[in-house]
């Protein structure tokens, strides 16, 4: 199967959904759009698993020309870092329509931005190609500007703006970056195709001052701090749909970036890297976690949470031992799946009773049980409960991290690791002032519990979490030879 | 016999433009005809005009070396035929209701003739004559808001910067022809050797063409002149003139000026480095749509500086390649304005809630000015970074972050105008705009031009496939 198949179907639904007249008919186009992605990427699971005949962690690949003059391919291609990421995003994208079930405002343009969000995610994780990957990275910019901007609440304009402006300019250092790959090449060998750079290699020189931008730029799209500070404003504007797609997917693109054109294409840089990546990351974590703690909008509350687990997704990276990798991209799939999931509740809540405030909040429990209980199981699987994917995720990267000897690496997962007590108390403190206790407000006692599509979408999302939770071998497994292939470069560490 | 036909075939454009005109002429003379009817049949003949200049082409010399076709030459002629054919389609509500169409068509054909002869240039002379003929019949135009003050303000404004930037090259010129003995392009480029008197001709020849792209510090003409002029006449100037000097510009630079390379890089990028800066921060504090559009061409002219500076195939190759991308941009942006302007909506906060009184119009505007920003899936993502690439040719790379960074300075601008329209309440004067027939055919032309030219990449490589 070709990956770029799987492309097609969201840009058949954006179609569509520009064709089609009544938001009735809109909705259902974008929800068996979004199951015909699952469906697809299921067989390209498959078709991955059954292997090309290479056996190599690269599997499916496709070229073709695009640009011959520069070198710009159209060249796409998988491991299983790529494929953990689709399904993924297939699962987010499902619960996001389903959630906006509702959506009076615009219906047709809403539905046409998610689709395109998806396609530009999509595209990402296939591509094998510097400049197709830029491509897909920043088509993705504008749904998000105007997702946040016409559907979103509060500061909308100027959190659609921060985010606009500083993802664009995490951009631009990509692609100064990019550009620097390309032309540090001697000429003949000028490639944007990153298979071709990885058999080539990019002189050691060249890497030391090509990976930070690389690294920084996509680390922004991730939350690295200090330009995190997008994620709390854009996360908290955006509608529910919009929250769940940028902190399920659009923060991934910056992970996986991270990983494949920054770690992958320049092993040096990442070695003389390292260890400035994991103390920033700690110090994201720690930071995150506590400004958590001071949150009264549980949008907000649920944003700077998201700070401090992609912390982790970093810290993984920086460590650069496989099973610190492959920790990372656990973490990617699990913070994706669990934060769209409590973005999804949030929303779910805030559209009865039309407050996020925690004080204002309480006793849902009586009135909301299926509700109630997904927050449950979202703030659980936030603090690392067993057999729920985040304890999965962050377990292997502390394994991983412990593989590194050297002083700085212990003290910065410990530090970590004890956020983890921090995480539990902003969690289950929310939690209870939410759905337990008395109930506070009079008219709180008429409001409705979920609705169909409402289920539908909290249970294919808490499917997902389960999926990895109790029974992280598949998943693992998917994940380590690509996390093999990139430390493979790297050598031996200190 | 045959030598005559092969001459009708390398002026075919230039010839094919003239007829236009002159049967524009004779028909005035004759008895009057409906404002309709003509223009209908200006708009198929310059179709087909632009459809001719594309045809296959082989280099060719005429006129003792003072004319040269080649395939480049003849892409970059129907690329600005093809911007005066949309100009003819995007406009056409305006130059019905004008009193003196066919004047306003003959002049704005007489100055893309002269366009044409500045791209098939092979002397100095020649070039210095077809600029003049390019500009002197803009100016007439300019003014031709009879009503309106800033009308003959900008058109004054316009001749007034023209003479000075046609004295100064004319004094380059007799400066080159005093330090190489040679006025002809084949023949200057190999007695370049880095004398003070040619780089003092050289740099009088820059600040010419540094005035026709509004490049800073040469720039204070551009946003007086293109707010005073009629909303076509400002379309023509961006697009078309700043097209075709850019066209030759480039070609000049890679081509006749590469052995004074060590000496020009740092000027280009000097320039490049302002015009992008103060372009864009000018453009930020903009209000009125004209004036925005006016900067941010400037700021679009700072980037194709970018790409001169390489100096290669590929700078060539990616600025024909942008101004086509630019072309179908800023003219969906200007289309869209002109609509505008008909309900009386002038300046950015008119456009407040447009996307609910007039989504499509709305749509197109975003889509020209996110080509312009560079954001993909729109052309003018691949323009850009081609510019970029190519200036990166030469491992400056504090220029190509400088660029870089001053992409999200556009963007935000860029926004400024998207937020407008997307975010804003309509404000009380708000209601659906009437858009005639052929304005929805320009405006369905350039918005399917904007995004197939990229994500297809036949148009580059035909481009860079013509370049010898």
């Amino acid at each position: 199967m070709n990956p770029i198949g799987l492309l097609l179907i969201p840009l058949l639904t954006a179609l569509l959904i520009l064709l089609a007249g009544r938001p009735q008919q809109v909705r259902w186009i974008a929800l068996a759009g979004a199951v015909l992605q699952l469906g697809a990427a299921i067989l390209l699971y498959a078709a991955y698993i059954n292997g090309d005949g290479t056996g190599g962690p690269m599997r499916l690949e496709y070229r073709a020309e695009w640009y011959p003059d520069w070198n710009i391919g159209i060249h796409t291609g998988v491991d299983g870092i790529s494929i953990a990421m689709i399904l993924l995003t297939t699962l987010v994208v499902i619960a996001g329509v389903l959630v906006s079930w509702k959506m009076e405002k615009l219906p047709n343009t809403f539905f046409f931005l998610l689709t395109l969000l998806a396609l530009g995610a999509y595209g990402f994780f296939i591509s094998l190609d510097l400049f197709s990957m830029f491509f897909f990275l920043e088509i993705a910019v504008i749904p998000k500007f105007l997702l946040i901007g016409i559907w979103g609440s509060g500061r909308k304009e100027y959190s659609a703006n921060k985010l606009a402006l500083m993802l664009m300019g995490a951009s631009a250092l990509i692609l100064v970056a990019m550009m620097a790959i390309y032309f540090t090449a001697p000429v003949g060998m000028r490639t944007f195709d990153m298979i071709d750079i990885v058999s080539t290699g990019i002189p050691a020189e060249a890497q030391r001052f090509i990976f930070p931008l690389m690294f920084v730029g996509f680390g922004v799209f991730t939350a690295l701090f200090p330009f995190h500070t997008w994620v709390p404003d854009g996360h908290s504007s955006a509608p529910t749909a919009g929250s769940m797609f940028l902190a399920g997917i659009s923060m991934k693109l910056g992970g996986y970036g991270c990983l494949r054109a920054a770690t992958w294409l320049m092993p040096e840089g990442a070695r003389e890297y390292g260890t400035a990546i994991v103390v920033i990351s700690a110090v994201a974590i720690i930071y995150g976690a506590f400004a958590t703690m001071m949150q009264k909008d549980l949008k907000y509350l649920n944003a700077y949470s998201s700070v401090s687990h992609c912390g982790f997704v970093l810290l993984g990276i920086g460590l650069l031992t496989k099973t610190a990798i492959t920790g990372a991209v656990l973490q990617m799939v699990s913070h994706g799946l669990m934060t769209a999931l409590f973005f999804a509740v949030i929303g779910m809540i805030y559209e009865r009773t039309h407050t996020r405030q925690l004080d204002e909040l309480g006793g849902l429990m009586k009135v909301m049980p299926f509700v109630s209980t997904v927050m449950f199981i979202a703030g659980l699987s936030s603090l690392g409960l067993p057999g729920l994917s985040g304890f999965v995720a962050e377990m292997t990267i502390f394994v991983g991290g412990w593989e590194r000897v050297s002083p700085v690496y212990r003290v910065s997962t410990i530090l970590a690791a004890m956020s983890i007590v921090v995480t539990a108390v902003y969690v289950l403190r929310a939690i209870g002032r939410t759905v337990m206790g008395p109930i506070t407000k009079t008219e709180y006692l008429t409001l409705t519990d979920a609705g169909w599509h409402e289920r539908l979408a909290a249970i294919v999302l808490i499917a997902g979490i389960l999926a990895m939770g109790i029974a992280p071998g598949w998943i693992v497994e998917l994940i380590t030879p690509g996390a093999q292939a990139i430390t493979e470069r790297i050598g031996s560490l200190p | 016999m045959e030598d005559i036909m092969d001459l009708i075939y390398a002026m075919r454009a230039e010839l094919m433009v003239t007829a236009i005109l002159f049967l524009l002429l004779i028909l005035k003379l004759g008895r009057d005809m409906a404002h309709d009817r003509l223009l209908s049949i200006v708009q198929l003949l310059l179709l087909v005009s632009a459809a001719v200049s594309f045809l296959p082409e082989t280099d060719g010399r005429y006129f003792g070396g003072m004319f040269l076709t080649g395939g480049l030459a003849g892409f970059q002629k129907g690329v600005l035929a093809t911007a005066v054919w949309l100009i003819s389609l995007l406009f056409s509500d305006w130059l019905k209701k004008s009193a003196h169409m066919t004047e306003f068509l003959v002049l704005m054909l007489s100055s893309l003739v002269g366009m044409y002869f500045m791209i098939s240039a092979g002397h100095l002379l020649m070039f210095y004559l077809s600029l003049e003929l390019a500009t002197i019949p803009v100016a007439a135009i300019a003014a031709f808001d009879l009503g309106r003050r800033s009308s003959s303000e900008g058109a004054m404004k316009l001749i007034l910067s023209s003479g000075l930037s046609s004295g100064v090259p004319l004094f380059g010129i007799s400066l080159m022809y005093g330090a190489t003995g040679t006025l002809e392009f084949s023949v200057l480029s190999q007695r370049l050797d880095g004398s003070g008197l040619q780089i003092t001709a050289f740099v009088f020849l820059l600040s010419a063409f540094a005035f026709k792209l509004s490049v800073v510090p040469y720039h204070l003409w551009t946003a007086d002149v293109y707010e005073g002029s009629p909303l076509p006449v400002t379309a023509y100037l961006s697009v078309v003139s700043k097209g075709a000097v850019a066209f030759v510009f480039t070609s000049l630079m890679y081509r006749i000026f590469a052995p004074l390379q060590h000496i020009w890089y740092d000027m280009v990028v000097v320039l490049s480095v302002a015009t992008m800066v103060v372009g864009n921060l000018f453009a930020l504090r903009q209000d009125v749509l004209k004036r925005f559009l006016a900067f941010s061409s400037i700021a679009q002219m700072g980037f194709i500086l970018v790409a001169v500076s390489g100096q290669s195939v590929a700078s060539v190759a990616s600025v024909t390649f942008f101004i086509t991308v630019y072309m179908f941009s800023n003219l969906a942006a200007f289309g869209v304005a002109a609509v505008l302007e008909g309900k009386g909506w002038q300046r950015i906060p008119d456009l407040k809630g447009l996307s609910k009184s007039n989504p499509i119009l709305a749509w197109t505007m975003a889509l020209g000015l996110f080509s312009l920003a560079g954001i993909p899936p729109a052309a003018g993502f691949f323009g850009k970074l081609f510019l970029i690439g190519a200036g990166a040719e030469k491992g400056n790379w504090v220029f190509i972050t400088i660029a870089g960074l001053n992409m999200i300075v556009s963007l935000f601008y860029y926004l400024k105008v998207v937020r407008a329209m997307f975010m804003d309440a309509p404000g009380e004067t708000a209601g659906p705009a009437y858009v005639p027939a052929s304005v929805r055919f320009g405006l369905i032309v350039c918005a399917a031009g904007i995004i197939l030219t990229g994500v297809l990449p036949w148009v580059y490589r035909d481009i860079s496939s013509l370049i010898p």
